[in-house]
């Protein structure tokens, strides 16, 4: 790619710095140029949080139901899958899995639900709050 | 490593590379330079792994697996490295204290998640990020991120909590600095480095057994992607190929999956060993980078909804099937040449 070629579309990231490309001059020779962004970049970051939201509004739906648990939400809302949660919280991967349903997740003690508040960043009576499963 | 008083934030195009090259000529090896830490580092890669998710999509990397960049370079160059994992977050954060107390940069694995500094778009459960701390003044540490153009400031906490992300390759509070002691690195040294490097990226893109990795892996990738479309619908294929381009042009690669970097690479060891094939396959490279590019502008067509045929899809997968030739070429080119 040529230096003048190094695309210059601002993205998110451009707002806070460049990025250094490897680009040729006029002789031919590689040299760095910055760059703003890239809008094919930029849209592949959109579909990609664009699914990550669908994934959070479908899951605080299933929520609003009773038909998940508020961990279900959250974890959807923070990035995660079962597996970065159960790393954060040190549970086993089934023991998260069982703990997304409602009515396992109403029987939780205290001291479970401080490891996911913590992860959270939240409260165990908020976590308690959020439950819709009687 | 001891600076040569205040440390000089460099910023780079790749993390990895871009803190190796920043702690080498932080150290006095004044003739590095991004591409030479990359190449001689065999930074090169490819594979697809496809039983592996990250964050719901295919398993793909353009790059060495973390931390053979900095190992490689160091290794190759002759110079000792210290590199430690904590399982305690005081012990890490003791440690590095005492690193700082003694004017000594280290580099530090991380993960992106939790990084106050990224913009939130750029921040994904990803561990394999790497930045230089220099400094500790009161509570605060004085971070040299490569990607960034500026040096940024956290606390003790938010770094013990990059320090300390979980989930796939958790970087459990790793760092890492070289140990160099006195010894100066000549042209010769470097010269011996370039050909180890090239000797192993040649072998990690043509000789690794399986289908997954290196030319054969991009080749099996061009495959599969035929078959996306009908096996996965439409959004999810399309969620897919905005990884794939993602890995390959997002903040770290310079360009191209890291190809443009690798030709810059070839350039500066033919200013080393002047041997003119350097320069023909430098050029290579920079086609495929350029074919890795077009590539992306037609998965972005897909992912965008402007495609969606089969047809579109098919054209995607010969992309990499033509680029899975062009560097096959180039690297049995660069495993044929007589060096002096």
């Amino acid at each position: 790619m040529k230096k003048e070629d190094v695309p210059q579309d601002l993205s998110s990231l451009g707002k806070i710095t460049t990025e250094i490309c490897y680009a040729t001059d006029e002789a031919g020779k590689y040299t760095t140029q910055p760059s703003r962004g890239w809008d094919v970049k930029i849209g592949a970051l959109d579909v990609t949080w664009e699914n990550v939201e669908k994934r959070v509004k479908e899951a605080q739906e299933r929520m609003a139901k009773g038909e998940v648990s508020p961990l279900l939400y959250l974890m959807e809302k923070n990035v995660m899958d079962i597996a970065i949660l159960a790393d954060y919280t040190g549970f086993w991967k089934w023991r998260v899995r069982g703990h997304l349903k409602p009515g396992v997740f109403s029987r939780l003690s205290d001291k479970v639900l401080q490891k996911y508040a913590e992860v959270f960043n939240s409260t165990v009576e908020e976590l308690k709050s959020m439950n819709v499963h009687a | 490593m001891y600076m040569h008083s205040p440390f000089k934030h460099i910023q780079a195009a790749h993390c990895e590379s871009g803190v190796t090259n920043s702690l080498l000529r932080n150290a006095g090896i004044d003739k590095m330079t991004e591409p030479l830490a990359f190449g001689i580092g065999a930074g090169l890669f490819f594979v697809y792994v496809p039983f592996l998710k990250i964050n719901g999509g295919p398993a793909i990397a353009f790059r060495s697996f973390p931390g053979i960049i900095f190992k490689q370079t160091c290794q190759s160059l002759g110079i000792p490295v210290t590199r430690k994992k904590f399982s305690s977050k005081e012990a890490a954060r003791l440690f590095l204290d005492q690193c700082l107390s003694e004017d000594l940069a280290v580099g530090c694995q991380v993960g992106v998640y939790y990084l106050p500094y990224f913009p939130r778009e750029y921040r994904f459960h990803f561990n394999a990020h790497n930045l230089i701390v220099y400094k500790k003044e009161k509570d605060h540490y004085l971070v040299s991120d490569p990607i960034m153009e500026t040096v940024a400031s956290l606390s003790e906490y938010e770094l013990e909590r990059v320090r300390f992300a979980k989930g796939a390759l958790a970087p459990r509070g790793q760092l890492y600095y070289p140990s160099l002691q006195g010894q100066t690195i000549d042209d010769e040294k470097i010269k011996q480095a370039i050909r180890s490097g090239i000797r192993k990226n040649v072998f990690n893109m043509l000789h690794i057994p399986g289908p997954i990795a290196g030319v054969k892996g991009i080749a099996f990738t061009g495959r599969k992607i035929k078959k996306w479309r009908d096996r996965l619908g439409l959004t999810k294929a399309g969620l897919y190929l905005a990884q794939l381009v993602r890995m390959q042009e997002e903040i770290g690669t310079g360009g191209g999956g890291f190809r443009y970097i690798y030709a810059a690479f070839l350039q500066e060891a033919y200013d080393f060993h002047r041997i003119e094939e350097l320069l023909a396959i430098s050029g290579q490279f920079t086609r495929a980078g350029d074919c890795w590019r077009d590539a992306a502008i037609q998965a972005a067509g897909i992912y965008k909804g402007r495609l969606g045929s089969q047809h579109d899809f098919d054209a995607m997968g010969d992309y990499l099937l033509e680029i899975s030739e062009m560097e096959k070429k180039a690297f049995t080119a660069l495993s044929k040449i007589k060096w002096h």
